[in-house]
């Protein structure tokens, strides 16, 4: 047991530490009230020796003190508890784990946390205490001298009244005000410089005033800044006294024979060294391993084989090294390299690691001014991330020349001619369809017959998307003319008379069979007013026609009707009048139809594939797959082998009938859709229109030898139409002979390229 | 029809990965196991080149390892060890739990431990691939080795990581291999070439750290271990190859030196000797002496298909790396205290020269600054107030610049408190269309042996002077001479301007025609890349893309410098007429 004064602590001093500090030591006074005595609390003085008693005082006895000449005996302490005289040792309660606390106005706590270290020894002390465990006690009443109250309020935090100019109250009831401490920086400036004082001047938070410390104290600062004790008489090195002498004696201290267990062998000894025993030789135990005594580095690559590579190296990607620091990344950087301004802010609120460079460029004057920079170890952290983490793949990068991927192609200006400027414009109202007519039968040009048609047709349209075709066949002079839900044959009588005179014999020359068939459109002939137009015949169909194609004979023509579901497509013979609806089945939404201008086949257009059908055979010879999303247009080769498509996705497709049944070439030239297609009858030129508002003229040859794929070169990008309405160019048609080209736009203009 | 039914992903590419976690478990590991185990054996995951059918159908975001390399990590034995550990773990608290302190003893002396020298060899099983892979080991232990005793990692791996840094810095002097150092903002690259190998690495400024919480110190702990051992093994056998011993010894000749002037008391003697090892002032001793004649003039073996001008050029190519390599060598440096004093002590002994600084700011220090026979003193203050006649005082960013141009450079723009020219990366060579700061282009004029600095700045000071003229008629009329030669100047470049003037009139047509030319064959080209395939198409659109990127920024870089330098001539403008007013 140690009862040593400065193990105490004490709890609610009743005043402040800075100014009372020896309040702490108070033990100590007491002790050295008697001189000559080793201190008799510093030795160990065994519970069990200790019988306290207390009535009015609290007493300790020992016998060990009695030995000891010149005290009185039975040594007893008696402490004067004049501050409170009589202190009911009963009303002691325990408050709180750690300390006993005294219901008493006179503030007193009692700590015992150091002494809990002493299990196992009867404490007789507590007796009088249900409820506190054993913990050997020592109970010092706390006194010490009464001072003048410095303020009325007691003991309360006094932050309490930090806002208020007064601390508590006298006996009148009149606040008492703090001292006054309005004092500015040059005030305090001035007391520092003219009071002698000032450095030892401390303000008493309790009352507000300041007090100069006196030597004492200022010396016991001192002491505890320095981390000694604060009585300066504490010696806490002072050689220990021990109980009994640690010299061995020849006699000993008890009397008592020895135990019978110091003569025979240890059981439990025994049964210890068998384990050990069992252990060892089951090898549970094994003797300390010998330290190797290897060299930590020696020469590895001594051997190296550079063969011996081992099968997963062939798998092996090496991390790619850390990119070498550029001029930016300069302590000194070029000025060129620092961020402006307003780069640096949008370099700032950009995400971390979009940031480009990923670090701040600065300009430091000299070496010396250069901080840490703060995300180094970030950084090789990432990096270690980055091996031992990111997946890794081998990556061939290309490395060509840009020019190369370009193809070489015959040179435009070498394939000439074809339309390259823009000769005409003629303002039209309305959407115009082109059509040529005539392989020169007529005498006037082909263009002229073809505005004229468009003449003919802006006289009759109404409808708002007509469709409008002239019968190849030179030796017939006529237009078919779509209009709403009729297709009007019109001989615009242009050209030779006889041949004019030829085609009304040969349209009159019809009489009516003898059994009515039935029929899914109806004849009707022209009434005078619309012969004197021109118009010859009438076709109603049940629905508006999108389409008619004449086939090359000029006696058979064919026309698409706006029909979901069947009957979309009619083939009408106009010397017999008579119709027939060639499908049973729909094949689909048709787009457009074309006969074939060599071999008897009907081609098909549907939404996404072109079929082509043998007319004589009634089969399916070929089912071409477009690889697009919606077919607007398509047109024949002259040759007969190929077909293109244009499409609204912007695609242009080549096929090569003899080839596959897939394009043999997709083109991506237009921006937009394209709307309409078309082939030159005797140039090798094909050309597209698109809602881009520009026309595409292109080289196709197609070889005789069939060895040889189909030359494709586009020639000139034709320019002129607005777009209107979010449309652009909506037909294109070749000039019959001549390399020329006529569109219509969305604007309302038909321009001719020459 | 017949046989069994193929079913999906077991067969090609789904076979040969397998997820992180099938792995994990396949190996018998936790985790943080895993995780070390494929950091020491550098097994890193793979990005399957089609990962829908290695996911089996599912494109969950998954890393994917080799099989091949978790087959392979099944018979390490280092994964023993880590069970073994983890045993050793469990037994250990168990022993603490019962407070049976015999067992703690017993089992922390028979604590387990691994060896990575296998490992070593097995990752790179020739020298050189070991030394393709040291810039990650070397900057790690530059960094470890500036680390806290206290903290972050263990006490031993930062000193071992000082170790082994220190002994490959005198390597790099003892060698000679030093080849470029950069001072980034991030801290001081160095690159050295070892064995034909350029070795890169940075080391951070000498400031305490401070350490970040959202970095796993483990992480870099485990590559630490790994770094360490091989460098160390490294670090042996470069010694070898210089015939130097290891651990490396202070040339006794030097020791001596070095005794007297070092205090009695520095430091212990274990550490002392690191510590005067790390001053990287004294050479290193050898195991067989060093004689003069070593140094035999290689035969030359012409390669066949070599022709002698590539001959002609390897040899000069040789000759200017041994210049390089002798740039300080007679020249006497001294370290000002302000002076980062490792980086520089560093690169000066790497090219021969001689070092020193203060007794006080470490051990190590050889002359005093008093020393008449020092040639520069590296400083970085404005400036000193005494001065000893008879060298150069020059900031240190004049020894980094002069190691990255091959050359001592004028010491004219490093004086103290002057405004330094740009530092600049010497790892950058720029190609064609790259934007090339003027001071590069003064300093590759510099190495080709032309002064083009001067030449600009004569002819700034002529244009300052002929302003003055134009300012004061005084002198004009003295000159009288130099009217008339100026004169002449102006008829002759009168003449030219009629020359160019009729050469323009003619090329005007030329160019119209040209340009009609251009544009033709612009559209031509426009055409044929109307005609390219998809595929092509993209691939030459992200091309050009990238050129016109480039470009873009070089010009802008081009803007900025010249907006910069106009400024920057306003301003001293400026500043004159300020002045002479």
């Amino acid at each position: 047991m140690e009862l040593q004064p400065k193990s105490m602590e004490l709890q609610g001093a009743p005043k402040s530490m800075e100014l009372q500090p020896e309040s702490r030591e108070f033990p100590h006074h007491f002790l050295q009230e008697f001189p000559g005595i080793p201190s008799p609390f510093s030795p160990r003085i065994p519970w069990n020796s200790l019988t306290l008693s207390f009535r009015d005082s609290l007493e300790f006895s020992h016998p060990f003190l009695q030995g000891f000449p010149g005290i009185p005996s039975p040594f007893s302490l008696c402490f004067p508890l004049e501050a409170s005289p009589r202190i009911p040792w009963n009303s002691l309660t325990l408050s709180s784990k750690d300390s006993l606390e005294f219901p008493h106005p006179f503030p007193c706590v009692f700590l015992w946390k150091h002494l809990q270290g002493f299990p196992g020894i009867p404490s007789p002390f507590p007796q009088g205490f249900p409820g506190i465990p054993c913990p050997p006690l020592t109970l010092f009443p706390v006194f010490f001298p009464l001072q003048d109250i410095r303020n009325t309020v007691g003991n309360i935090p006094m932050e309490w009244y930090q806002d208020f100019p007064h601390v508590g109250y006298d006996l009148d009831g009149k606040k008492i005000y703090k001292p006054l401490r309005s004092k500015d920086e040059l005030d305090l400036f001035l007391e520092k410089m003219e009071n002698p004082e000032y450095w030892r001047t401390v303000q008493d938070r309790q009352t507000g005033a300041e007090v100069a410390l006196s030597e004492e104290q200022l010396e016991l600062v001192r002491r505890l800044q320095r981390g000694h004790f604060g009585d300066v008489s504490f010696d806490p090195y002072e050689p220990s006294v021990d109980f009994f002498t640690h010299e061995v004696r020849i006699h000993p201290v008890t009397n008592r024979p020895a135990d019978k267990r110091s003569f025979i062998p240890s059981l439990v000894e025994k049964e210890k060294v068998s384990k050990l025993v069992h252990a060892i030789k089951m090898g549970w135990i094994q003797p300390r391993k010998p330290k190797e005594n290897v060299p930590t580095f020696y020469d590895l690559w001594a051997r190296e084989d550079p063969n011996s590579v081992l099968g997963r190296h062939k798998m092996h990607v090496p991390a790619p090294k850390m990119p070498l620091p550029g001029h930016a990344e300069s302590y000194n950087p070029p000025p060129e390299f620092l961020l402006s301004p307003e780069e640096e802010l949008a370099w700032q609120q950009q995400e971390p690691s979009e940031r480009r460079p990923p670090f701040l460029p600065r300009r430091f004057a000299s070496l010396r001014a250069v901080p840490a920079y703060p995300r180094f170890i970030h950084e090789r952290f990432e990096r270690c991330l980055d091996l031992y983490l990111c997946p890794r793949q081998r990556k061939m990068r290309v490395n060509v020349d840009p020019e190369d991927l370009i193809p070489k192609l015959p040179r435009p200006r070498d394939l000439q001619p074809f339309p390259t400027t823009q000769a005409l414009v003629r303002d039209f109202f309305g959407n115009m369809r082109l059509e040529f007519g005539g392989i020169l039968g007529y005498g006037a040009s082909g263009s002229r017959a073809g505005t004229e048609a468009e003449d003919s047709q802006e006289k009759l349209g109404k409808g708002a998307d007509p469709s409008i075709s002239w019968n190849p066949n030179p030796s017939i002079c006529l237009v078919a003319v779509a209009v709403d839900e009729q297709v009007l044959l019109v001989n615009p009588g242009l050209g030779d008379r006889l041949l004019v005179a030829a085609t009304d014999q040969l349209l009159d020359s019809w009489e009516a069979p003898e059994e009515e068939r039935i029929q899914p459109v109806r004849w009707v002939p022209a009434s005078p007013e619309e012969r004197a137009k021109g118009i010859r015949l009438l076709v109603q169909h049940s629905k508006p026609v999108m389409q008619v194609t004449w086939h090359g004979k000029g006696d058979y023509w064919a026309s698409v009707v706006r029909n979901p579901g069947s009957r979309q497509v009619l083939i009408h013979q106009s010397s017999r009048r008579w119709s027939q609806d060639p499908f049973r089945k729909s094949p689909g939404m048709i787009q457009c139809v074309q006969f074939h201008p060599l071999r008897p086949y009907f081609l098909v257009a549907s939404q996404r594939s072109v079929r082509i059908y043998n007319l004589l055979r009634q089969e399916l010879t070929k089912k071409l797959q477009s690889n697009c999303q919606w077919i607007s247009s398509m047109a024949v080769h002259p040759g007969g082998d190929n077909v293109i498509c244009g499409s609204y996705d912007s695609k242009l497709a080549w096929f090569d009938l003899d080839l596959s049944t897939r394009p043999y070439r997709l083109l991506r030239h237009h921006g937009r859709a394209v709307r309409s297609v078309a082939f030159h009858r005797r140039y090798p030129l094909f050309a597209s229109g698109s809602d881009d508002g520009s026309v595409i003229v292109c080289h196709g040859m197609v070889y005789n030898d069939l060895l040889q794929n189909a030359l494709l070169v586009p020639l000139k990008v034709l320019k002129g139409h607005a777009p209107a309405l979010d449309l652009g160019v909506l037909d294109v048609a070749f000039h019959p002979q001549q390399p020329w080209l006529f569109s219509s736009g969305a604007d309302g203009t038909v321009r001719l390229y020459t | 029809m017949g046989g069994l039914e193929k079913k999906k992903y077991e067969r090609g590419a789904a076979t040969n990965y397998i997820t992180r976690n099938r792995a994990r478990k396949k190996l018998q590991l936790s985790l943080p196991d895993f995780r070390r185990l494929c950091i020491l054996k550098g097994i890193y995951p793979h990005e399957p080149k089609h990962k829908k059918k290695v996911n089996k159908g599912s494109t969950a975001p998954r890393t994917f390892y080799l099989l091949k390399d978790i087959k392979f990590l099944l018979h390490e034995p280092i994964v023993n060890k880590f069970r073994e550990y983890k045993v050793f773990v469990r037994k250990l608290r168990k022993a603490y739990g019962k407070s049976e302190w015999g067992t703690v003893e017993r089992l922390k002396e028979n604590k387990p431990t691994y060896k990575l020298d296998h490992i070593v060899k097995e990752r790179y099983p020739t020298f050189v691939d070991a030394l393709r892979d040291l810039d990650d080991a070397l900057s790690m232990c530059f960094l470890f080795s500036t680390f806290p005793r206290t903290g972050k990692c263990h006490v031993q791996t930062v000193q071992l990581c000082r170790r082994l840094a220190v002994e490959f810095q005198n390597f790099v002097i003892a060698s000679r291999s030093l080849r470029k150092v950069f001072l980034s903002i991030k801290g001081i690259y160095y690159q050295a070439e070892v064995l034909g190998q350029p070795i890169t690495w940075i080391t951070p400024y000498a400031f305490a750290h401070d350490h970040p919480t959202d970095v796993d110190y483990r992480v870099m702990a485990t590559f630490t271990e790994f770094y360490t051992t091989l460098l160390g093994f490294v670090n042996f056998r470069l010694y070898q190859s210089l015939n130097l011993l290891y651990p490396p010894k202070i040339d006794s000749q030097a020791e001596g030196e070095l005794k007297p002037a070092e205090g009695k008391e520095y430091a212990m003697d274990s550490e002392s000797y690191l510590e005067r090892l790390s001053a990287l002032s004294a050479s290193l001793a050898r195991a067989v002496a060093p004689t003069h004649e070593d140094e035999v003039e290689m035969d030359e073996f012409p390669v066949e298909g070599e022709t002698a001008e590539l001959m002609d050029a390897k040899k000069k190519e040789q000759e200017a790396l041994e210049k390089h390599k002798k740039l300080f060598e007679g020249l006497r440096f001294f370290l000002n205290r302000e002076v980062p004093r490792e980086p520089l002590a560093f690169v000066i002994r790497c090219f021969g020269g001689q070092v020193s600084w203060d007794k006080s700011l470490c051990i190590g220090a050889t002359y005093d600054a008093a020393d008449p026979s020092i040639t520069h003193h590296i400083i970085d203050r404005p400036r000193l107030d005494k001065q000893v006649v008879g060298r150069y005082y020059l900031q240190p960013q004049w020894v980094f610049d002069s190691v990255n141009a091959k050359l001592c450079l004028p010491v004219a723009d490093y004086f103290p408190g002057v405004l330094l020219p740009p530092h600049l990366s010497p790892f950058v060579t720029e190609k064609e269309g790259d934007y090339v700061p003027p001071e590069k282009l003064k300093l590759l004029a510099l190495q080709r042996g032309e002064n083009p600095g001067e030449e600009s700045e004569e002819e700034e000071e002529e244009e300052d002077e002929e302003e003055e003229g134009d300012n004061d008629k005084e002198e004009e009329e003295e000159e009288d001479e130099s009217e008339k030669e100026e004169e002449m100047k102006l008829q002759k470049m009168e003449e030219q301007k009629m020359e160019e003037q009729k050469t323009q009139t003619g090329k005007v047509r030329l160019e119209d025609k040209q340009r009609l030319e251009q544009e033709q064959q612009n559209e031509e080209k426009r055409l044929a890349i109307m005609m390219m395939k998809k595929r092509e198409k993209y691939l030459y659109k992200k091309i050009m893309f990238g050129k016109k990127r480039k470009i873009r920024e070089a010009n802008k870089l081009a803007e900025k410098r010249k907006a910069h330098d106009a400024a920057l001539k306003e301003q001293k403008k400026k500043n004159k007429k300020a002045r002479q007013a």
